[in-house]
């Protein structure tokens, strides 16, 4: 992970958002990745996205646990906080820092190893207690800093870049995200800027846990023939099956995003989450709806992509453990020692 | 066996009953019966790793001189467990006495000459007098309680008192529990000569001093502290300390208009994580703490070895129980001492604390909060089963009002403001502690925060000076550190000898009582209780100053002696170890013995 210092350039004209930023106040520092790396597009995205929700950088946490994915932290938002942690270890320092820091935006960037394989028990329990956060997984199905063992996710019967045939079934992240309970789960493909970006943004505005499973090619050791997490391979069977946009607070509402397929879903911060259905078939309000579709298109190989399911009702962490509303470690010293005085009284009950 | 040496206000009960009879309810009313008689007391759980229907036994010393370890006499055995009887009709020391159930008839090859058997129909009164199973189960304990206050001369008026105020809130309950009393005391003033030659006697009624365990103190100590954060995964015996920082939580930090807690209690899905939400919290710059026992350490240290390399402060707090592996859940040993002192990969090395009772967990806590932020490492706080799960009389806790936490070195918006740049990693006051900065607070001040090779302006590096430059400072950091942690405590011999001994935690009632019994016969040796790790100048000092110096620790391989022989040259030949390390808290007896056997002396312990 070498640190390279992308040069500021202050260019006339550059665009700002509601807060007077440019986007390349949400850059960070360049990539190390190969050239081509999905990650590296994934990045760009996020950068937008958050340029776009006009986030405020001290106010974000960038979280990773270790491998190409994790590396990414340090690509973006450069005047935000970043955690590169332990392999498949994000999510509990994620859980640790938004328990103590509730008004942070907090992004865990991981990959396929890192939450499928080592990290499978803490993505199961950061989902359980629902912290309200981007769980992003760039995926890709291949190890490659070690170069090129299979992952967790490589489909049965694709093939690794020597020949070998994957013999084992997968761990399908976001199918084992609905099933575990998750309030928020997407898909989306790194060579898909369009629809990659509103995701993020929905998911960011997600009042919870929100899982978003980014199929990300390895140019180097996955995008073969053979691999079924090429970017030939994802262009051709992918589906997408809703399409999301992120209104807003204060932006109107139009009669019209309530007809047919298109509605609008609120989130608690007063944005809107416009939720279209491409495949009329896909209801991403039900489990067990979303399930049998992912199931279904999964027999001929399909990627189903877009929000897969919503559920902003469950509560996040925070209002599980009735804590205040004002970041816990803003506390006063004052408000959290009862002093002598009641030491003294309590002790009367251990004579 | 020893022979008899006790006599008013000093003796050995011993309770041997079935787990989850409720006997702890009953073993409690005894040690407080005799705690505000003003008589010093203990109390020692020794129970199985079980819920319900395996032995369990439960000590109670009382000792005039206030000698607080365990020891190895039984003075009175309260058989009330029949699978247990042959063994702990074995256990009483000569001259010593045994009470029974004599509902039911014994096996007449159970017996022994040298003690006094004393056989009370506890079943059969119980049946005669109270109608529903569970209470009967109940009151047979409370019952014994009543023979023993009979027998030991306690005062009835503090028990009937302690009644009271045990079921304030269920007043119901106080005449079957009085009733009970009253009928084992009876059965015992009719049938036996009461009180026995050994017996209590008032002797004060115990101001300033109190009865709480170590865990109990534990959380008490992080609530004071200001810890907002608590992460943790089950596990015996420190679940104590959560379930004690929990109710006091309740009891302080809930809002009592909106129920708005101010804290969060998180219970983990294994100590990895409970590991790593500790570290997340304090990195935003709550106070967080995990309690756990050594196989939690065992899968921390990943995450302790990057908090040591990241530099996030961070609090473990370890009860330790008895390894390796799952090894003995509920016995106690202080077998941790170098996987704290070195947990993870890599040079690493870690400030560790070592309370000797539950009024130090108390303090220490707050000191470990104090010393982790400060230093901007992860602090051990290591206690162990016997100080954490059994009640100590200790003197009572204080609290300065005038107290404030030490955040160490942080930089808020505000200072970042004066600065032009922030760099992470960066020794300018050349103590080995940077300045930190907290999410949230100002885009200035972010950095990336990584266990992977980092230079001093925290930048990945994989420079070779880069990096070794960062791990020196860290020894820079090391020595700033000794000049933080507790000193250790010297005790000084009344003769002027060249024997020392050094000992730290629960080991220390047992040197205490153990030098006094030592300079009976001559044997005369100055003692340093070690408090800290790294060791302070005095340990060093110490080292020095003797020609022996005894190192009595709970555990097999000699760890705090070998921590030693690692920091200080030239005393291997010097140091003798004590070990007792059989799962049971170290008595005196055993100190005794390692001095005057390595003496060369045979002395009548």
């Amino acid at each position: 992970m070498t640190y390279l210092a992308r040069p500021k350039i202050e260019l006339p004209g550059q665009k700002t958002n509601a807060i007077g930023l440019t986007l390349r106040d949400y850059e960070g520092a360049l990539s190390t990745l190969c050239a081509g790396c999905g990650h590296d597009s994934i990045t760009a995205a996020l950068v937008q996205a958050l340029w776009e929700m006009s986030l405020r950088p001290e106010m974000l946490i960038k979280l990773s646990g270790i491998g190409c994915s994790s590396k990414t932290p340090a690509y973006f938002v450069h005047g935000a906080h970043g955690f590169n942690s332990v392999h498949g270890r994000m999510p509990s320092v994620a859980t640790g820092a938004l328990a103590a820091n509730r008004d942070l935006v907090g992004i865990g960037v991981s990959g396929d190893g890192d939450s499928l394989s080592i990290g499978f028990g803490q993505f199961g329990h950061v989902i359980r207690r629902n912290v309200n956060m981007l769980y992003l997984i760039e995926n890709n199905g291949v190890y490659g800093l070690t170069k090129g063992q299979f992952s967790a996710s490589a489909d049965a019967g694709s093939t690794s870049k020597r020949g070998e045939v994957n013999q084992m079934q997968n761990i399908n992240a976001v199918a084992t995200a609905i099933s575990m309970g998750a309030s928020f789960v997407g898909r989306g493909f790194s060579g898909d800027r369009d629809q990659l970006v509103p995701l993020i943004k929905a998911a960011i505005a997600h009042p919870g846990c929100a899982v978003l499973d980014v199929i990300s090619p390895c140019v180097t050791f996955n995008d073969h023939e053979g691999s079924t997490k090429s970017y030939a391979y994802t262009r051709e069977h992918k589906l997408r099956a809703t399409e999301a946009d992120l209104i807003p607070p204060r932006a109107e509402i139009r009669a019209s995003y309530y007809a047919g397929d298109t509605y609008p879903v609120r989130m608690h911060d007063g944005s809107t989450i416009l939720l279209k259905k491409v495949d009329p078939d896909y209801d991403p309000t039900r489990r067990n709806n979303a399930l049998g579709y992912l199931e279904r298109h999964r027999r001929h190989g399909e990627i189903v992509t877009g929000v897969l399911f919503i559920d902003q009702n469950v509560p996040d962490m925070h209002e599980q453990s009735r804590s205040r509303l004002q970041p816990l470690r803003d506390l006063a010293f004052d408000e959290l020692c009862p002093g002598s005085e009641e030491l003294k009284k309590l002790q009367a009950g251990m004579k | 066996m020893n022979a008899m040496q006790s006599g008013i206000n000093d003796f050995v009960v011993k309770i041997a009953t079935v787990n989850g009879t409720g006997s702890a309810s009953a073993n409690g009313l005894l040690m407080k019966a005799l705690f505000r008689m003003g008589v010093p007391v203990t109390g020692k759980n020794l129970f199985p790793s079980n819920i319900q229907g395996l032995p369990t036994w439960y000590e109670v010393r009382a000792n005039h001189h206030g000698y607080m370890s365990r020891c190895s006499r039984i003075d009175v055995m309260v058989a009330m467990n029949a699978q247990t009887y042959q063994k702990d009709l074995a256990e009483v020391s000569p001259g010593g006495f045994l009470v029974y159930d004599s509902t039911w008839p014994r096996e007449k090859d159970l017996n022994r000459h040298d003690i006094t058997v004393f056989g009370v129909p506890l079943s059969k009164m119980c049946n005669e007098n109270f109608s529903v199973a569970r209470v009967r189960i109940l009151m047979k304990n409370v019952m014994y309680v009543g023979v023993l206050a009979a027998l030991l001369d306690l005062d009835l008026e503090i028990i009937k008192q302690l009644l009271q105020e045990t079921f304030a809130s269920k007043p119901k309950l106080i005449e079957p529990n009085l009733k009970a009393i009253m009928l084992g005391y009876d059965y015992a003033q009719e049938h036996f000569t009461c009180p026995l030659p050994i017996r209590a006697e008032t002797m004060g009624d115990n101001t300033g001093n109190i009865l709480i365990t170590g865990n109990e103190a534990i959380g008490l100590g992080c609530l004071y502290a200001g810890a907002t954060v608590g992460a943790w995964y089950p596990i015996t015996p420190s679940t104590g300390v959560m379930d004690a920082f929990t109710s006091y939580c309740e009891r302080f930090r809930i809002d009592p208009e909106t129920g708005d807690r101010n804290y969060m209690i998180i219970q983990a899905e294994d100590e990895l994580a409970a590991a790593g939400m500790v570290i997340g919290a304090n990195w935003v710059g709550a106070r967080a703490f995990t309690p756990t026992s050594g196989p939690g350490i065992s899968l921390m240290s990943e995450f302790i070895g990057f908090a040591y390399y990241a530099e996030i402060p961070s609090v473990f707090i370890n009860v330790q129980r008895v390894g390796p592996s799952t090894g003995m859940p509920t016995r106690t040993q202080q077998s941790d001492t170098m996987l704290c002192a070195y947990a993870s990969h890599g040079d690493t090395r870690h400030p560790i604390l070592f309370p000797a009772d539950p009024h130090e967990c108390f303090e220490m806590a707050v000191k470990s909060f104090d010393l982790a932020e400060r230093l901007q490492t992860p602090v051990f706080l290591l206690s162990d089963l016997d100080i954490g799960m059994n009640d100590w009389m200790v003197p009572e806790l204080n609290w300065d009002d005038a107290y404030r936490p030490d955040r160490g070195k942080v930089l808020r918006a505000d200072d970042l403001a004066e600065i032009e740049r922030f760099t992470r990693y960066l020794d300018t006051d050349g103590d080995g502690i940077p300045y930190r900065t907290l999410p949230g607070d100002d885009p200035k001040g972010a950095y990336f925060t990584r266990g992977s090779g980092h230079n001093k302006y925290g930048a990945y590096t994989e420079d070779s000076d880069e990096y070794q430059e960062i791990l020196d400072r860290l020894l820079v950091k090391w020595d700033t550190a000794k000049t933080l942690v507790p000193d250790a405590v010297l005790s000084p011999s009344s003769k002027k000898t060249k024997l020392g001994m050094i000992a730290y935690g629960s080991s220390d009632g047992a040197v205490i009582e153990a030098r006094d019994r030592l300079a009976e016969s001559g044997i005369h040796v100055n003692y340093l209780r070690i408090r800290a790790f790294p060791f302070t100048s005095e340990v060093h000092e110490f080292l020095e100053a003797h020609d022996t110096i005894y190192v009595v620790e709970q555990n097999r391989d000699a760890q705090m002696k070998a921590l030693l022989m690692l920091e200080a040259n030239d005393i291997a030949d010097r140091l003798v170890s004590i070990l007792h390390y059989n799962g049971m808290p170290i008595p005196s007896e055993c100190v005794v013995t390692g001095v005057t056997r390595h003496q060369g002396l045979e002395v009548a312990a």
